[in-house]
C-alpha cells in the first residue's frame, strides 16, 4: 500500500490500536447482522440499471454496461489466546461503463437512485468523448448476446455469515491451542469471509444476478530459539476456497496424505485446521534443528498446495494478452510469450504439460457464472502437450487473435473500479496413468519433495524465477531421508516446463489459490485458483538460503 | 469540497463527539481530491478522478471498541455513525491490549507538506504532462507506459480526551517505463513530491529514454559477486523493507533481524557501518510528512541508526507501555544521510562494477536475516574505470540489506523518492545468483 494512500489515514486505521488488517476504503464498517440482510430486489436493479442503459443510449454510447455491486466482508483475526479484531463491512454502489465512437468511459457512484445512475451514466458518456481526442486505437467489442433475466450462486452449503462470530473465534482459538501445545512460540490465524452480490446489465440484454462466496481460513505459527536466536515459520496448508463453511468441517475422503516419510496432509474440498495447525506448531518447531540443504541440481517433486504458484507466476501472467500487447509495461511487466513468440511454435513445456484456463471449477475461487461484462464463463486450453495455444481475453481483446468471442475473464475488484481482463484458474491437468505422490517418489534418485507456498519472485517478462516453500524433504534412491531447511529452487520458466516429467493422477488433484492477485494502475485485487496433481521436474537448481548477519 | 479548512473539520468533530455516549471517543475526518492518467503504447489507456471525505468515528465501551464510517455530513447522519460506531462496539471482544485514548498532545509545525499548486491540477493539466512525455517518446520511436497521480487533502482528529490535530498534505507521483520498438531496451524514471512545481514529466521521459535506447543489446556476463551502484530507485524498497522490520514487539519476541541471541533486542547495538544513519523528520522541508501518527501519537524527529548503531525502535502503545519501552510510532518516509557525490561522481570513482537502475518483484526469503530476492530491471550496465562500458543482462539477486549496509563502499547524495530520502549507494559483494533474459 502507497504511503500517500489515504485509506491509511482514516479513523479505521487510527482505530487500528489492535487491528493487524484493515477494510478497504468505500467499506463501511457495519453489525455484522447486516451481512445476512438481503441486498436490493431483482426487480429494483433492473429498474436501476436500466435507468442508466436508457441515459447512456441516449447520450450517444454505442454500448453500455451496469454493475450494481454490494459486497460483504467479514475477517475476524486472533493471535495465540486472544482476539485481536472482527470486522464487518459493506460496500454498495454502481459502477457504468459506455463505449462511445470506439472509445472508453467509466464512473461509478455509491448513491444509488435512478437519477443519480442516469447522471452517472452521462459522465461516462462524456469522459468517453474527452477521451477519444487522444484515441489512437478504436475498442472492438467481440460480439456477445443477451441471454435475458438470469442468476447464479455459487455451490455452497452454508453462507459463512450464517455462522455465529463465536463458533468462529472459539475455531481460530483452538486451532492456536493446537499450534501452541505442539511447538509453536507464536501464531496468528484468521478467517476472510466475502459475499459478493453481482448485478450485471447491458446494452446487449443481460440482467445476470450474481450471489458469489469466498472463504479463507489461514494461519502463520512460529517457533522461536531465544538460546540460539534462531527463528522459523510454518504457514498454514489452507487454500482460499468458493465455497462456504463447509470448508471447515474435516473429512478424511478430502484429505490426501504425503509421501511416506513427510508427515504431511494436503487438502481438496475440506480442510482440518485444527490438524493442520498441531502439525506446524510441531514442524515449526523441528525447522529450527532441521539440516541445510546442500545447494546443487535436484529431481523436485511438488505437491499441489506449492506448485500452484509457479504455475501462477510462470503461466498465469504471461500468457494474459493485455501484458502481452504491452498494456502493463510500467508496473506488472509484459511477457516473453508474445504473438511472435507463439507464431514460432516453440515449446513452453514437455509434452506432460497440459494447461487450462476456467472460471468453472466448483470449490474455486474463480468459479462464478458469468464475467464482469455479461460473458458466461467457460473451459479452454493454454498449453497443449507443451505448446502455446491460446491466451486469456476479453471482450475488446478477443479480435487481436482473431477470436470471434470473449474467454469471459473480466473482472473488477469492486462497483467503484473499471473491470478488465483478469486472470481466471489456470490448472495443470492431471496425469492420465495410474500414479500416486509414494510411486513418484519412487523413482527419483536424488530429489526434494516440497509442500507449501512460500517466497516468490519472477521478472517482468516471465523468464527466471525463484521459489521457497513451506516444508522441505529429501528424497534419495526412492526414499524420504529427512527434512531439510533453507532450500529455494531458481529456473527458467521454458527450461522448468520442459523439464517436467509428469504428474500423479486425479485422485491427487488439489485447488492452492489467492486473494490478493495484484494488477493495473490503480491497482486492483482478483482472486485466482490453481489445481495441479504432485508433479515431478527433473534436474532444477536449488539454492541454499541460509546466510549469517 | 474535498479539503476542509482546519475549522470547518473542528466543527463537524466537535459535533460529532457532542453525539457520543461511549466511555471513550475519537473522530477522524479525511478528504482528498485527486486524479489519475495511465498509458501504454504510447496511447492513454485510463483516466480517472475521485473526490472523497469520510469520516471514521471509534467509539468504546471499556475495553470494547468499534469503528463505524460515514461519507454524508448533516446532523442525523453525525448522529448515525455515532450510534452505529457504539453498536459495533457492545458486540465487540474486549481487547486484552487495550490501552485509553491519547490526551491533548503538542504536534510540530510540517507547513510544507501542503501546496496549492498540487491541489489545483485539472484533467487537462494531466493529459498535457503525459501527452508531452508520449509524444517525446513517439518522436524517438520508443513505446512509453507511464502513470501519473496526484492527491492532495487534509486529517483532522479530536477525542474526548482532549486530542486536537489537524494537517493538509499533498502529493504527485509519477512513473514511466519506456522500452525500444523491437523490445530489447528498457529504461525507467520514477519521482514523487509534495509540490507540483518541481515535477518535470519531460525530463523523466528522457532519463527513461535514454536509458531504454543505452541499454539495448545488453551483453551476459556471469552471476557472482559484483561491486554495484544501486541508485535510489534501487536501494529504496530494500531499505524499506529494512524499516519496516524494526518494530520492538517483534524483536522482543525473538522474531525479527534485531532479536538478541538470549532474548532481548538490538537497540545500541552496531548493526551497520558506522556511515549509516537513518533518521526520520516530518518538518524536513525536502520530505514534508504528517507530524502526527494515525492514532495521534506526534510525529517527531527521530533517530533509527546513528553511525551504525540502532537508536530506536517503534513500538505499539500498547507494547510500550507493557515493556517500558519509549512510545515512538513508525515513521511514513524516512532520510539515510548520504555524502556530496551524485551517481555519475560514483560511477567516475569505480574501477569495476554494475550499475543498478531498478530492483524488480522483491520478496522476503528468510525474515531471520532479512534476505530478499528480486531482479535488476530497466538498465543494468557495466562499469570499467569510471565509465559505463556496455549495458548487461539483468541478474536475479540474493541479498540482506543488513549485509548490504556492512559492505558498504560510499553514499551519494540523497533525492526523494516516495517520501523518503534516499542516497546511490556502492555496496562491494553484491550477490547475484543467475542471469535472466528479461527486458
Amino acid at each position: 500500500m502507497k504511503r500517500r494512500d489515504f485509506v491509511g489515514l482514516t479513523g479505521l486505521a487510527a482505530g487500528a490500536l489492535f487491528l493487524p488488517s484493515l477494510p478497504g476504503f468505500g467499506h463501511t464498517p457495519v453489525d455484522p447482522a447486516r451481512l445476512l440482510e438481503p441486498g436490493a430486489d431483482v426487480a429494483v436493479k433492473k429498474r436501476l440499471a436500466d435507468a442508466a442503459l436508457n441515459a447512456a443510449k441516449a447520450a450517444g454510447a454505442d454500448y453500455a454496461d451496469v454493475r450494481i455491486g454490494r459486497s460483504l466482508n467479514q475477517y475476524v483475526f486472533t493471535r495465540e489466546k486472544q482476539v485481536q479484531n472482527i470486522v464487518s463491512t459493506e460496500s454498495y454502489g454502481v459502477g457504468i461503463r459506455v463505449l462511445v465512437a470506439g472509445c472508453w468511459g467509466f464512473a461509478s457512484t455509491s448513491v444509488v437512485t435512478e437519477a443519480n445512475l442516469a447522471a452517472t451514466a452521462r459522465e461516462a458518456v462524456s469522459i468517453a468523448k474527452a477521451n477519444k481526442l487522444v484515441m489512437k486505437e478504436p475498442v472492438q467489442l467481440a460480439p456477445q448476446t443477451g441471454y435475458g433475466e438470469v442468476n447464479w450462486k455459487t455451490p455452497i452449503q452454508q453462507s459463512a455469515f450464517e455462522v455465529p462470530i463465536k463458533q468462529k473465534v472459539d475455531l481460530l482459538l483452538a486451532a492456536n491451542a493446537a499450534a501452541l501445545d505442539a511447538g509453536a512460540s507464536y501464531i496468528n490465524s484468521a478467517l476472510f469471509q466475502v459475499n459478493e452480490q453481482k448485478y450485471f446489465a447491458s446494452t446487449d440484454g443481460s440482467y445476470i444476478d450474481q450471489d458469489i462466496h469466498r472463504l479463507w481460513p489461514t494461519f502463520s505459527a512460529t517457533a522461536v530459539d531465544t538460546k540460539s536466536g534462531k527463528f522459523r515459520s510454518r504457514e498454514s496448508l489452507s487454500a482460499p476456497v468458493g465455497l462456504g463453511f463447509e470448508y471447515l468441517t474435516p473429512n478424511a475422503a478430502e484429505q490426501v496424505r504425503g509421501p511416506q516419510g513427510t508427515d504431511t496432509i494436503g487438502y481438496k474440498l475440506r480442510y482440518d485446521m485444527l490438524a493442520d495447525a498441531a502439525l506446524a506448531g510441531k514442524q515449526a518447531k523441528a525447522k529450527l534443528t532441521m539440516k541445510s540443504v546442500v545447494p546443487g541440481k535436484y529431481d523436485l517433486v511438488l505437491d499441489p498446495g506449492h506448485l500452484g504458484l509457479t504455475i501462477h507466476e510462470s503461466v498465469g501472467h504471461p500468457t494474459e494478452l493485455d501484458r502481452v500487447l504491452g498494456y502493463e509495461a510500467n508496473f506488472a511487466g509484459t511477457s516473453f510469450a508474445t504473438l511472435d513468440w507463439k507464431a514460432k511454435n516453440l515449446p513452453y513445456g514437455s509434452k506432460a504439460v497440459n494447461i487450462v484456463a476456467d472460471k468453472l471449477q466448483p470449490g474455486s475461487v474463480g468459479n462464478v457464472g458469468y464475467d464482469d461484462e455479461g460473458v458466461k464463463t467457460r473451459e479452454w486450453d493454454l498449453i497443449k502437450e507443451g505448446k502455446l495455444v491460446n491466451y486469456q481475453k476479453i471482450r475488446d481483446q478477443a479480435h487481436i487473435v482473431g477470436q470471434k468471442e470473449s474467454d469471459g475473464c473480466a473482472y473488477a475488484q469492486s462497483w467503484e473500479d473499471v473491470q478488465f481482463q483478469r486472470m481466471p484458474n489456470v490448472s495443470l491437468r492431471p496425469g492420465t496413468a495410474k500414479m500416486s505422490p509414494d510411486e513418484m517418489v519412487k523413482g527419483v534418485d536424488k530429489g526434494i519433495y516440497i509442500a507449501g507456498a512460500g517466497s516468490f519472485s519472477i521478472d517482468q517478462q516471465r523468464f527466471n524465477f525463484q521459489f521457497g516453500g513451506q516444508l522441505f524433504f529429501a528424497i534419495e534412491k526412492g526414499k524420504i531421508t529427512e527434512p531439510l531447511e533453507d532450500v529455494a529452487y531458481q529456473s527458467n520458466t521454458q527450461e522448468f516446463w520442459g523439464a517436467c516429467a509428469g504428474s500423479c493422477d486425479a485422485s491427487d488433484y488439489r485447488l492452492f489459490g489467492t486473494f490478493f492477485d495484484g494488477k493495473g494502475q490503480p491497482a486492483q485485487v482478483s482472486s485466482v485458483s490453481h489445481g495441479s496433481a504432485t508433479t515431478r521436474f527433473n534436474g532444477v537448481n536449488v539454492i541454499n538460503t541460509a546466510r549469517k548477519v | 469540497m474535498a479539503i476542509l479548512s482546519k475549522d470547518e473539520a473542528q466543527t463537524i468533530l466537535k459535533k460529532v463527539l457532542s453525539f457520543s455516549t461511549a466511555d471513550e471517543c475519537e473522530a477522524t475526518l479525511t478528504g482528498n481530491t485527486g486524479g489519475n492518467v495511465r498509458s501504454a503504447r504510447n496511447s492513454i489507456s485510463t483516466a480517472g478522478a475521485a473526490e472523497n471525505v469520510a469520516l471514521a468515528v471509534q467509539a468504546r465501551f471499556g475495553k470494547r471498541s468499534g469503528t463505524a464510517t460515514c461519507n454524508e455530513f448533516d446532523e442525523a447522519s453525525l448522529r448515525r455513525c455515532v450510534q452505529r460506531a457504539e453498536e459495533i462496539a457492545r458486540l465487540a471482544p474486549e481487547s486484552p491490549e487495550y490501552v485509553p485514548l491519547l490526551g491533548p498532545q503538542t504536534y510540530l509545525a510540517s507547513p510544507g507538506s501542503f501546496a496549492a499548486r498540487t491541489a489545483a491540477i485539472t484533467p487537462d493539466y494531466r493529459a498535457e504532462q503525459i501527452g508531452a512525455s508520449m509524444a517525446l517518446c513517439e518522436q524517438k520511436k520508443l513505446s512509453s507506459a507511464g502513470f501519473f497521480n496526484d492527491s492532495a487533502g487534509f486529517v483532522a482528529k479530536r477525542n474526548s480526551k482532549g486530542l486536537e490535530a489537524y494537517q493538509q498534505v499533498s502529493s504527485v507521483d509519477f512513473s514511466i517505463t519506456v522500452r525500444t520498438a523491437d523490445g530489447t531496451g528498457s529504461g525507467y524514471a520514477i519521482a514523487n513530491y509534495t509540490d507540483l512545481a518541481k515535477f518535470d514529466a519531460a525530463r523523466l521521459t528522457r532519463v527513461a529514454a535514454d536509458k531504454a535506447a543505452s541499454s539495448v543489446g545488453a551483453k551476459a556476463i556471469e552471476p557472482g559477486k559484483y561491486t554495484v551502484i544501486l541508485e535510489p530507485a534501487a536501494a529504496i524498497d530494500l531499505l524499506n523493507n529494512m524499516m519496516g522490520a524494526m518494530d520492538a514487539r517483534n524483536a522482543d519476541e525473538g522474531r525479527s533481524f534485531l532479536s538478541k541471541k538470549g532474548g532481548g533486542n538490538k537497540k545500541g547495538e552496531k548493526v551497520f557501518d558506522e556511515r549509516v544513519t537513518i533518521y526520520s523528520d516530518p518538518t524536513n522541508a525536502e520530505v514534508p510528512d504528517l507530524t502526527f501518527a494515525n492514532d495521534g501519537r506526534p510525529q517527531q524527529k527521530v533517530t533509527w541508526v546513528e553511525k551504525g548503531i540502532v537508536k530506536n525502535l517503534y513500538t505499539s502503545r500498547y507494547w510500550a507501555q507493557k515493556s517500558g519501552v519509549p512510545d515512538i510510532p513508525p515513521p511514513n518516509g524516512w532520510i539515510m544521510a548520504g555524502g556530496t557525490l551524485s551517481t555519475a561522481e560514483l560511477i567516475k570513482g569505480t574501477a569495476k562494477g554494475i550499475l543498478v537502475t531498478r530492483l524488480y518483484y522483491i520478496r522476503a526469503v528468510d525474515p531471520q536475516t532479512l534476505l530478499y530476492t528480486g531482479l535488476t530491471r530497466d538498465g543494468t550496465f557495466y562499469i570499467e574505470n569510471g565509465v559505463i562500458k556496455f549495458p548487461v543482462k539483468n541478474f536475479r539477486f540474493n541479498e540482506s540489506p543488513v549485509i548490504m549496509l556492512n559492505n558498504l563502499e560510499a553514499l551519494g547524495k540523497p533525492v526523494r523518492l516516495n517520501g523518503s530520502l534516499v542516497p546511490p549507494l556502492k555496496i562491494r559483494d553484491f550477490t547475484f545468483t543467475s542471469l535472466s533474459d528479461a527486458v
